[in-house]
């Protein structure tokens, strides 16, 4: 008892002693083990691969990030990933902006704090049933052919389509939330003020409501854009021969696992850059 | 701002629309996994719950469930206390790189999964491997505790910056030694943080698959690496529809009790 009651007013005399106790494990943990992994792994992509016996080689060069950018397939997947990514994010876009308008700003009152947990319960949902969940939509005979039939359509089935409606619906509420938070917190009085200088509600959305929202839309496409880059898994259930990036990347662990970093940083490097720009639309303050 | 009332009924509408897009996948697998057909033609041809005894019986989908749940339990413990220890240093110290720490944390979560699984793959082959120690359980339960520990870290983080350090220090000053007024003041207020914290880690370690094909060694097999295994096999499927219907009744729980505990959003840790 006297030995805990010393330690007590040691550590309380040595804040520094404090923080450093609480800091250790952590940054063992996060520092060392990922940061250390990470930068192997980014360090490793200009290592080279041994073409008879597969094996590393150490020797520094820049080869796999020139084959990157010289081979067709390799440019066009690229391409390809970046374009889905980009589709995903304005699907998003458009259809969450009108559902947060109704969230945040038509449904009454009382209903909102309801409507926001029907908003957030599907992120919860488990992300592969989620994809699952298109893939019997997709298949052939499913609900997507049913509903189109009559119309003397059929689905999409899988492929690039298929790909891009899934990551939608993945990440969809990730851009509905920004949205409904930026639309509820709209001050009345602006709206008011645009009303009283003679605009009607075309024009106050146009210009009072959509540039106050657009930061958040932005917000949003962060996480949409980014999360759209990375994936991997959605394409093979639901994307039938559509290769992204994140195949690439898999496909050369096994055999070239330096070819497979110099990959992996290319969704990594696109993010970070996507990152800088959404930071000048003040999108990342409003995360 | 006055919207038309045809303006309103399209929002209305819309955002319908909207709901539905978001439901309707949801319901169709809950209704699937009653359908005695193995494709997925719709309509179903009818209604059984034969598939959900047989899946009760399916020793393959138990067998990951138990592995989900032990990974789950291993890496929401170790970010209980990564999470807490770097909650309680950034929101009560000032120290160089705090900001680098915080985005650190945030670090294993922001990027693809795939390139956190080959890294931490890559890294436990050559640290690990020598030792004898090669991939398992206990490789998934370090990848997922990795970025898990941000959960916890929003969650505990958020709820001290809501309560200013002065409880600590009247407790010090009525005659509380540390550990005294760890226990009796600021324990009991973040004590329900952690436990949002703790389910929400968890639902995300159960839920994640991408870090876990890296980290998981052979003959391990977590409840989504069952699912995706043997998504594909037309014999398996019906087993699948039922597991999928349970995730997404499952996923419920999580939202709403974690709405329960804390005031600090759900949806800030999700991300």
């Amino acid at each position: 008892m006297a030995l805990l009651t010393r330690t007590a007013g040691a550590l309380h005399r040595r804040p520094r002693l404090r923080l450093a106790l609480l800091l250790t494990a952590p940054l063992l943990w996060l520092a060392v083990l990922y940061l250390g992994s990470l930068a192997v792994l980014f360090v490793s992509a200009f290592w080279t691969t041994d073409s008879f016996t597969s094996e590393v080689v150490k020797v520094w060069s820049a080869d796999n990030f020139h084959e990157l950018f010289t081979t067709p397939v390799y440019r066009q997947v690229i391409l390809r990933s970046v374009g889905v990514a980009l589709a995903v994010t304005v699907l998003c876009a458009v259809i969450a902006f009108p559902v947060a308008f109704y969230t945040a700003r038509v449904a009454r009152p009382s209903r909102r704090p309801l409507l926001v947990v029907a908003i957030l319960t599907p992120l919860w949902a488990s992300y592969l049933v989620k994809v699952y969940a298109w893939r019997l939509i997709l298949s052939e005979g499913g609900l997507a052919d049913w509903l189109l039939g009559p119309l003397g359509l059929h689905g999409p089935g899988f492929g690039l389509t298929a790909t891009v409606l899934t990551l939608t619906y993945l990440w969809l509420p990730y851009m509905i939330l920004p949205i409904h938070t930026a639309l509820e917190q709209l001050p009345d009085n602006l709206l008011d003020a645009s009303a009283d200088l003679g605009a009607r509600a075309g024009r106050t959305f146009r210009s009072v409501v959509l540039p106050m929202v657009l930061p958040s839309v932005a917000a949003g496409s962060v996480f949409t854009f980014s999360l759209s880059l990375g994936d991997y898994i959605t394409v093979q259930i639901v994307g039938g021969k559509t290769q992204l990036i994140g195949n690439l990347v898999y496909a050369n662990i096994e055999l070239n696992l330096p070819m497979a970093a110099a990959l992996a940083t290319v969704p990594v490097v696109v993010i970070v850059l996507y990152l800088l720009a959404m930071r000048r639309t003040g999108a990342l303050s409003s995360l | 701002m006055q919207l038309s009332r045809s303006a309103r009924i399209a929002v209305r509408a819309a955002a319908g629309l909207g709901f539905a897009v978001i439901y309707v996948p949801l319901l169709l697998v809950l209704v699937n996994s009653l359908s005695p057909d193995r494709s997925a033609s719709w309509p179903p041809p009818g209604l059984t719950t034969r598939w959900w005894s047989a899946a009760w019986h399916s020793s393959g989908a138990r067998e990951a469930l138990w592995t989900s749940v032990r990974a789950g339990l291993g890496a929401t413990a170790i970010a209980l206390v990564l999470g807490t220890l770097i909650a309680f240093a950034v929101a009560r110290y000032r120290f160089f790189g705090r900001d680098a720490l915080s985005f650190v944390v945030v670090l294993p979560i922001a990027l693809p999964g795939i390139v956190t699984g080959i890294a931490l793959n890559s890294a436990f082959s050559t640290v690990l491997e020598p030792l004898g120690v090669g991939l398992g359980l206990f490789t998934v339960v370090v990848g997922h505790a990795t970025f898990c520990v941000v959960i916890v870290f929003n969650n505990v983080v958020a709820r001290l910056r809501r309560t200013s350090g002065s409880y600590e220090e009247a407790a010090a000053d009525l005659g509380a030694d540390t550990f005294r007024a760890f226990v009796d003041v600021t324990f009991p207020l973040v004590r329900s943080a952690l436990l949002a914290g703790g389910l929400l880690a968890f639902a995300l370690s159960f839920d994640e698959i991408v870090v876990t094909t890296f980290t998981a060694g052979p003959g391990v097999q977590t409840l989504p690496l069952w699912i995706f295994d043997n998504m594909t096999r037309p014999q398996q499927a019906p087993v699948v529809n039922v597991v999928a219907a349970v995730l997404v009744l499952l996923s419920v729980v999580p939202i709403y009790v974690a709405q329960r505990l804390s005031a600090d959003t759900a949806t800030a840790s999700r991300v």
